[in-house]
């Protein structure tokens, strides 16, 4: 590393350039809640990203749940269909009109859903759990495939259905919600499988009535509009107590079974933790750390300047455009901000606090044995880099660990805290690498201070 | 300043405070919140200060199958009910009673509810997940002390070094939990780790200082050396430990809310601990080690 510092002071007017352009980039998305550019040419917007800070939960108040699939504790889940269920739950949750939900899958068999801001969580807990549309259609002598999308006259607002011109609205016999319970059992001739199912008092009659005036007519069953399966009308089901056959495996009458219990989810799902935070206890909690945050930051640069003089303005300078770097990836990529966020995000801070001290010492170090200031400067720096270095990747080492921890298995405050850890550590790095040398070569460059006990602190 | 001469006074210091804070813990059984146990914890306020008596409260949770309720009042005049888990219908039912028998409305500040296997699978995974990251530091610390001698011993002390802050931080929850009814919840766990990833980088920085002598000073006695190391580095040790602990100590006293000062003061113990140990763990463990010590631990002393 010798001689480098004399390549680094030529090139001293690039470094700048650099560091003014990326510091002013991170103020920027900083600043605004929405990056707009606009072709100047044609006057069209060219590209837009809404970068509003996120804030978690726990410093806006929300909800939020851990689903877990409701299967036997050894049950193989297929990831497909836990993705499907994700995706699902977060179509119903955004009918809501509810803002940046975020529906996640955790490991094998939970998908945690978070829901900032919102107060009334009584409608999403509902929403999630509640079943799809289920409907048993009369479809005639006409027995559609699976997979097949129809038309049928029921609509749960109540309004009529208005047919498109050439299709055909076909008659919902009832819904779903007249199913009382589902169960799936062997045949006599154990062989295959049959799906039996008891309907409400409700529904009983008006299956009988159906069944009884329909017999060799397809009973076709929809889901969400969807075929799922077309049965044909053997007997009248009189008593509210029927059965479906038609060679079903013990797999495939299961799955059909879920179905018919759960609606569209393809893996049940129940809720097997709650939080709530209510706005006051967020908006307080918000409050209180961004004050706290704001007195620690005056005593370590009060600390920093008393203790370090020149280099310690250098410092705080360095640092503070590591924050502005920091805050503008964690906007712009819409990362999260929680409490333990915060203390990642602090440790970080520590981490680069301590990068500056470990050079600073050294080059104090130097300049007591009696180096120039120039050679102190290029020694401390080239001498305390090994151990920035070998802290710094063992800190993110130790954060990529807990982050995929923390994803794979929902526990979000791990997740938080590592990712703001290593981000924090990373851009730490760079600042140390690259900001607070170049500015300690101006610095010492324009000052060209004679007096090292006064500029230094020795 | 000789401070490994006295590294069992060092050693002695960190066993009397661990076993104290142990031993409460034993006595006491660890105080899991319902994050690690399964459970339920409603955090309400009344909008007028009307507040219904213990007795009602336990009615209502009786009324809704749950018998275990136990209610407490907070400093900010609100009520914390913990009880068995709740399901969400079970909880609408418990806040309509509620509102009906207080007369007024009534704000859910927060409200957590966990089944109970979620915690226990949470804390062996985190347990996993530490072991893990400790391997993989060790083995990272090994190979990036690999021209040094015997540079296994480095990774094994800073991972020494890491289980004594783990040691302390369980410790001072002990203490805290026997005279001040802390309870480990997961923002523990984020002290925890926070202190870890902590704990690893500061004792990287003094070994990196005992690396770098160990090439400039060969013929040195190796306990002179590690202990002139740590002279070198005890200025930045002091003032980083200043920045962080400062910062964090700061930042997160002034919190407010019991909960929020139990974890600033976790950290902040357990950060002080990070430095200390460092210093007066993970180097002195290092000497020991090079002189097998432990030789002579039992046997009468080689030179008294």
């Amino acid at each position: 590393m010798d001689g480098d510092i004399y390549r680094m002071i030529r090139n001293l007017p690039n470094r700048i350039a650099l560091i003014v352009v990326i510091l002013a980039l991170a103020l920027w998305i900083d600043l605004s809640s929405e990056i707009n550019i606009t072709n100047p040419l044609t006057d069209l917007p060219m590209f837009s990203r809404n970068v509003a800070p996120r804030l978690g939960l726990d410093l806006q108040g929300g909800l939020q749940v851990l689903l877990e699939a409701d299967l036997p504790e050894n049950a193989q889940i297929d990831a497909a269909q836990m993705e499907i269920a994700r995706n699902i739950v977060q179509q119903r949750t955004d009918a809501l009109g509810v803002n940046e939900n975020v529906i996640q899958i955790a490991g094998e068999r939970r998908i945690v859903g978070e829901f900032p801001g919102l107060e009334d969580t009584e409608s999403v807990l509902e929403t999630i759990q509640q079943t799809g549309l289920l409907e048993f259609v009369d479809t005639g002598d006409f027995s559609p495939e699976p997979g097949t999308i129809l038309t049928t006259d029921y609509n749960p607002s109540g309004e009529p259905v208005v047919a498109a011109e050439g299709e055909l609205v076909f008659r919902t016999v009832m819904t779903g919600a007249e199913l009382s319970s589902v169960t799936v059992t062997p045949d006599t001739l154990g062989t295959s499988y049959i799906i039996s199912f008891v309907l409400k008092s409700d529904g009983a009659k008006v299956f009988a009535e159906h069944t009884a005036a329909n017999i060799g007519k397809f009973l076709t069953i929809v889901l969400d509009k969807q075929v799922i399966s077309s049965p044909v009308i053997n007997d009248a089901i009189i008593g509210g107590e029927g059965s479906i056959s038609g060679g079903f495996t013990a797999e495939s009458a299961n799955a059909f079974a879920v179905q018919l219990r759960y609606g569209s989810l393809p893996v049940p799902l129940k809720i097997v933790e709650t939080r709530i935070i209510g706005p006051t206890l967020g908006a307080d909690s918000l409050n209180k750390s961004l004050t706290a945050g704001l007195i620690g930051m005056v005593i370590v640069v009060l600390f920093m300047i008393i203790y370090y003089r020149l280099p310690g303005i250098v410092a705080v300078i360095s640092i503070f455009i590591y924050a502005a770097i920091a805050f503008a990836i964690f906007k712009w990529f819409h990362f999260t901000l929680t409490l333990p966020g915060i203390a990642g995000f602090m440790l970080s801070t520590g981490t680069a606090l301590d990068s500056n001290i470990l050079i600073f010492e050294r080059m104090k170090e130097e300049l007591r044995s009696g180096r120039s200031l120039i050679q102190a400067m290029d020694l401390g720096w080239s001498r305390a880099w090994s151990s920035i270095r070998d802290s710094n990747l063992a800190a993110i080492i130790t954060s990529v660990i807990l982050f995929w921890f923390g994803s794979t298995f929902g526990a979000t405050i791990v997740k938080g805290f590592s990712l703001t850890l290593a981000l924090g550590v990373l851009i730490s790095l760079f600042t140390a690498i690259y900001v607070t040398r170049t500015l300690l070569a101006v610095t010492l460059k324009t000052f060209k201070p004679k007096n090292f006990e006064r500029w230094f602190g020795l | 300043m000789d401070i490994l001469g006295k590294r069992y006074y060092f050693f002695a210091l960190s066993l009397v405070f661990i076993v104290t804070g142990l031993v409460l813990l034993a006595i006491n059984g660890v105080p899991l919140s319902i994050d690690f146990t399964g459970g339920s914890m409603l955090e309400i306020r009344f909008d007028d200060a009307t507040t219904p008596d213990t007795a009602d409260i336990l009615a209502i949770y009786e009324n809704a199958g749950i018998d275990d309720a136990q209610v407490t009042t907070t400093e900010i005049d609100s009520l914390i009910i913990r009880s068995s888990f709740l399901t969400n219908e079970v909880r609408d039912e418990v806040l309509t009673n509620l509102q009906s028998t207080s007369g007024t409305t009534i704000s859910v500040i927060r409200f957590d509810s966990v089944g109970p296997s979620i915690g226990e699978q949470v804390t062996q995974r985190a347990a996993i997940a530490i072991a893990v990251a400790s391997i993989l530091v060790v083995l990272f610390i090994i190979w990036s002390f690999r021209k040094v001698d015997n540079a296994f011993r480095y990774g094994v002390c800073a991972i020494l070094a890491m289980l004594h802050d783990i040691a302390i931080i369980f410790s001072i929850t002990g203490i805290g939990a026997y005279f001040f009814n802390w309870q480990v919840d997961s923002l523990f766990l984020t002290a925890l780790l926070t202190v870890i990833g902590f704990s690893m980088q500061d004792t990287i920085v003094v070994f990196d200082r005992i690396r770098e002598n160990s090439n400039i000073f060969r013929r040195l006695e190796y306990e002179k050396l590690v202990n002139h190391s740590i002279m070198q580095t005890l200025q930045r040790s002091i003032n980083t430990q200043l920045m962080t602990v400062e910062f964090l100590l700061l930042a997160l006293a002034l919190f407010g809310g019991v909960t929020l000062q139990e974890f600033a003061i976790i950290l902040l113990v357990g950060l002080l601990s990070g430095t200390y140990s460092s210093i007066f763990v993970a180097a002195p463990i290092l000497v020991l080690w090079e002189k097998r010590e432990w030789q002579t631990w039992f046997g009468r002393k080689a030179e008294a």
